[in-house]
């Protein structure tokens, strides 16, 4: 009873894996109606269900791969052309294999009523006595078709079981074969060559692959793990070893150890064509029942990733491909109309970039009108209309992540149906990956998901603060950053007592892991090492003690007692043998509070008041208040005073390559200048518009920023000051930004 | 007097001294007792938590526990053991003074704790056992080992 059992779930494992198979091969054939290779491969397919199926007496699924394999014969021998209506009679025999085979799964037997196979049975038999099934499908049979019941025999001859109980059911089949049985074989080769081949491939699959548990695969990698790290230790004591052969043999180690982390990491990989094999199928139906006219190219099919990964990508995939045929590709008229060629492309490509795969989907639809986008999620609550103009093109995009979020006017039962793009977002960055989409409005929409090859071993960069190292993923470092001497003072600015680097003319906050750690500060007065990191949206530069190595780590769990520590994602063993924590970049930026994740949290807690602004807050004219609105400000500059010159009666500095006009925000305002007092000059760098013109407003310095409530009054408002509001229990002018612009001479 | 055979395996425990208190733990709970360990701390973890040891490649937490249990802490040059014990799927060690032997306690029955004894110590016992020539406080590992997960619940470090 066991032995059944068993050979029962080896019979379901290989046979599903064989119709996923046969899906993409009867998608292909539809378009290529005379492939031999597909056809014999289709064949071949369903008649080692068919046989096993005879072998294991499941009567309904063997009547049912009879007729299909009949059919399929008749196909390959030339005797019958493909139709849609026999494409169509195909794919149903498969789903109802499928649905059989689920069954048998649950109850270890065919007999199920649920699934019926009768009709299906039916509308091959009438394709296969000429005709036509209910409806449609111009199946024109050619009059010898009956002889292929009598070619089919033979190919049934070598299998084991499925005659000596002649099925009552197919006694239909038998009935024409008395009729034309003097039809000599029209093809006799084909048949030993099938034959031949199928013999063949089923040795090669046999003999050279099998099947291992998957927690067996774990196993190893973990003692591998351990293999690797024991295997450094070891090569760090020989080093200082005068032993000779102690350290040849180490050395013999290392390279054993490597080869076979590798060769093990290799048993998990599996190719991502085993991901999209069901695609053509869903790409098919999809489109059929859409009416689009798609085609589907994929690329880099062979592209291998973990396993454990590629099953975690499976859904979100399929979800990202529903998508682009249900939003992106339009109806055929519509394309023509828009000039497009009626059949729309939807492509799919991976491949590797730098130790994560890469996964493509592409269409060339109607692409992604960041206007609607934004406009659906202020209706949707998503943002508010303040984030919103801070967010550049791509963020707008971003917002099609977000939960709540879903562009769908109706909800289709294709997509749209709380399977949202939040729920692929989600699902993609569990396993450490990222996803993100451009679009150009007309000509169509990419979407391109980073996953990491493997989840066990990363590369890190190993940092070391105070007397421990910490390792940081790889994945998540964008650049390292050291600033000394002079610099440090120019570069790093302290805004409220929130560090920030200048960068490149970007402002990145700066959070110093030993503040995350402990309680302490920016590290140094000498030096500043910053790693500039990103996660998600977010980028921020975390300032660490010492950078040590790039190495490969394996990544192990942390006890449930340390969950609840949102800075850390696992930890690993160094070379030495000791334990490193390796932190969670979307963590810290969580726990120190830099990035879009506070704003939302503040926005949540300020409740329906939209109106708050993020103020930067200045001194001028000896000790009066005046405030920007942040999202103006680009830069904060210091000059010398005397790198100041004159153009015209327009006051200048040379910056960046350029000539920076100024404007002294005192006089713009009207009040008395005073930022001529020391010898440095503060400068606000306010950009104009697209053309990348700026404008330098000089004040005497910076005090703060902040989120408020401005409630504004007119008292005070004069030339360059449109009003002046509480902040911070002070009276602050507001300044007219435009109006001081004007004063530059540079057009807003 | 004589043993009277009960359910025997939750009977033997593997014994330990925290701060003079005489802690058993039923040794099918315990996977194995380890001199000091390497041990790297974990920044803004509860204060019991002393940090993680590399145990043959796999990452356990230590817990020590007379900080777990509200004792005074151990001076400075008493190195503590490691007592590896399983809980719920995870491999835990408590960091105590002293190793003692497995004992035998058949024939004496649990007593619940006495309601004088500090709460925090109460909390992570299953009874006491009043043995002729000690009191055996036999410790619910699960419970012993569960520390707060969210940071900055307590005091923690400054």
């Amino acid at each position: 009873m066991d032995d059944d059992a068993e050979i029962i779930a080896e019979f379901l494992v290989e046979s599903h894996e064989n119709l996923d198979q046969l899906d993409r091969d009867l998608v292909e054939l539809e378009q290529q109606p005379d492939s031999r290779d597909r056809l014999s491969s289709i064949f071949r397919t369903i008649h080692t269900i068919k046989g096993t199926s005879g072998f294991l007496a499941f009567n309904r699924l063997e009547q049912l791969t009879h007729v299909g394999e009949t059919l399929l014969s008749r196909l390959r021998d030339g005797e019958a052309v493909m139709t849609p209506a026999i494409a169509e009679a195909l794919l149903s025999m498969v789903d109802t294999v499928r649905a059989l085979l689920d069954v048998i799964e649950r109850t270890s037997s065919d007999a199920d009523p649920s699934v019926d196979v009768a009709p299906v049975v039916a509308v091959i038999e009438d394709l296969l006595a000429g005709r036509e099934p209910s409806s449609g499908g111009a199946a024109e049979e050619p009059v010898v078709s009956p002889a292929a019941s009598s070619a089919a025999p033979p190919d049934l001859a070598p299998d084991p079981a499925p005659d000596p109980a002649p099925d009552p059911v197919l006694a239909p089949e038998p009935a024409p074969v008395p009729a034309s049985h003097p039809e000599p074989h029209p093809a006799p080769h084909p048949e030993p060559e099938v034959h031949a081949e199928d013999g063949a491939e089923r040795r090669s699959r046999v003999d050279s692959s099998v099947r291992v548990d998957v927690d067996l695969l774990d196993d190893l990698v973990d003692l591998v793990g351990e293999l690797v790290l024991t295997r450094n230790q070891l090569i760090q004591r020989s080093l200082a070893s005068d032993d000779l052969e102690l350290v040849r043999a180490s050395q013999r180690l290392d390279l054993v150890a490597s080869e076979l982390q590798e060769s093990v990491m290799k048993t998990r990989m599996q190719p991502i064509g085993q991901v999209w094999s069901k695609m053509p199928r869903v790409v098919r139906d999809l489109s059929h029942q859409l009416g689009r006219e798609v085609e589907l190219v994929m690329e880099g099919h062979e592209t291998e990733l973990d396993r454990s990964l590629l099953e975690a990508v499976k859904d979100p995939l399929t979800h990202l491909v529903r998508n682009s045929l249900d939003h992106g590709i339009e109806p055929p008229d519509v394309r023509a109309a828009a000039g497009k060629p009626a059949k729309g492309t939807l492509s799919l490509r991976a491949y590797h970039e730098s130790g994560q795969v890469v996964v493509e989907i592409a269409d060339d639809g109607k692409g992604i009108d960041p206007e609607k986008i934004a406009a659906v999620a202020l209706e949707r609550g998503v943002v508010t209309r303040d984030q919103l103009a801070r967010m550049d093109g791509r963020e707008v995009l971003g917002l099609i992540f977000r939960p709540g979020f879903s562009t769908a006017s109706a909800v289709s039962n294709i997509s749209g149906r709380g399977v949202g793009m939040d729920v692929v977002r989600t699902n993609i960055e569990r396993i450490g990956g990222s996803v993100d989409v451009v679009s150009e409005p007309g000509r169509g929409t990419t979407t391109r998901v980073r996953i990491p090859l493997t989840l066990a071993i990363i590369p890190a960069l190993v940092v070391g603060e105070g007397a421990e190292r910490y390792a940081i993923p790889q994945a998540n470092l964008v650049e390292l950053v050291r600033i000394e001497g002079e610099d440090l003072e120019r570069q790093v600015e302290d805004l409220a007592g929130a560090p920030v680097l200048r960068l490149r003319g970007q402002l990145l906050p700066l959070v110093p892991l030993a503040g995350v750690l402990e309680d302490g500060g920016l590290p140094g007065d000498e030096a500043l090492t910053v790693v500039v990191l990103q996660s998600d949206d977010v980028r921020f530069g975390l300032c660490v003690s010492t950078v040590h190595d790039t190495q490969e780590i394996v990544v192990k769990p942390i006890g449930r007692q340390l969950k609840g520590l949102a800075m850390y994602a696992g930890a690993t063993i160094m070379g030495d043998g000791r334990v490193a924590l390796i932190l969670d970049v979307a963590g810290i930026a969580a726990t120190a509070g830099v990035g879009a994740t506070q704003a939302e949290v503040v926005d949540l807690k300020a409740g329906a008041a939209d109106d708050r602004t993020a103020l930067l807050v200045l001194e001028v004219a000896d000790g009066r208040r005046a405030a920007l609105p942040l999202a103006a400000v680009a830069r904060l500059e210091e000059f010398e005073r005397d790198r100041i010159e004159r153009s015209g009666t327009a006051e200048v500095v040379q910056y960046r390559d350029g000539i920076l006009p100024l404007v002294r925000l005192a006089s713009a305002i009207g009040l008395p200048d005073t930022s001529d007092r020391s010898d440095q000059v503060s400068v606000v760098v306010h950009e104009t518009g697209a053309t990348g013109g700026a404008v330098g407003i000089v004040i005497d310095k910076v005090l703060d920023v902040v989120e408020v409530e401005v409630s504004a009054s007119q008292v005070g408002r004069r030339a360059g000051v449109t009003g002046s509001a509480v902040v911070q229990d002070r009276v602050t002018d507001l300044v007219d930004l435009a109006a001081v612009v004007a004063r530059s001479g540079v057009s807003a | 007097m004589s043993a009277v055979a009960t359910v025997p395996t939750t009977e033997q425990y593997c014994t330990f001294w925290v701060s003079g208190l005489f802690f058993g733990v039923a040794v099918e709970e315990v996977q194995e007792v380890l001199r000091l360990q390497p041990m790297t701390p974990v920044p803004r973890a509860d204060e019991a938590v002393t940090g993680l040891i590399n145990l043959r490649g796999q990452i356990v937490t230590a817990v020590d526990m007379r900080v777990r249990l509200g004792l005074p802490p151990r001076a400075d040059d008493e190195d503590p053991m490691n007592v590896i014990v399983r809980s719920r799927g995870e491999v835990v060690s408590l960091l105590v003074d002293d190793i003692g032997d497995v004992i035998d306690t058949a024939g004496v029955d649990a007593q619940p704790a006495p309601s004088n004894m500090p709460r925090e110590v109460q909390d992570v016992l299953r009874g006491v056992c009043p043995l002729p020539d000690a009191i055996l406080l036999v410790l619910d590992a699960d419970r012993a080992v569960d520390v707060a997960t969210a940071p900055d619940t307590t005091g923690g470090t400054p």
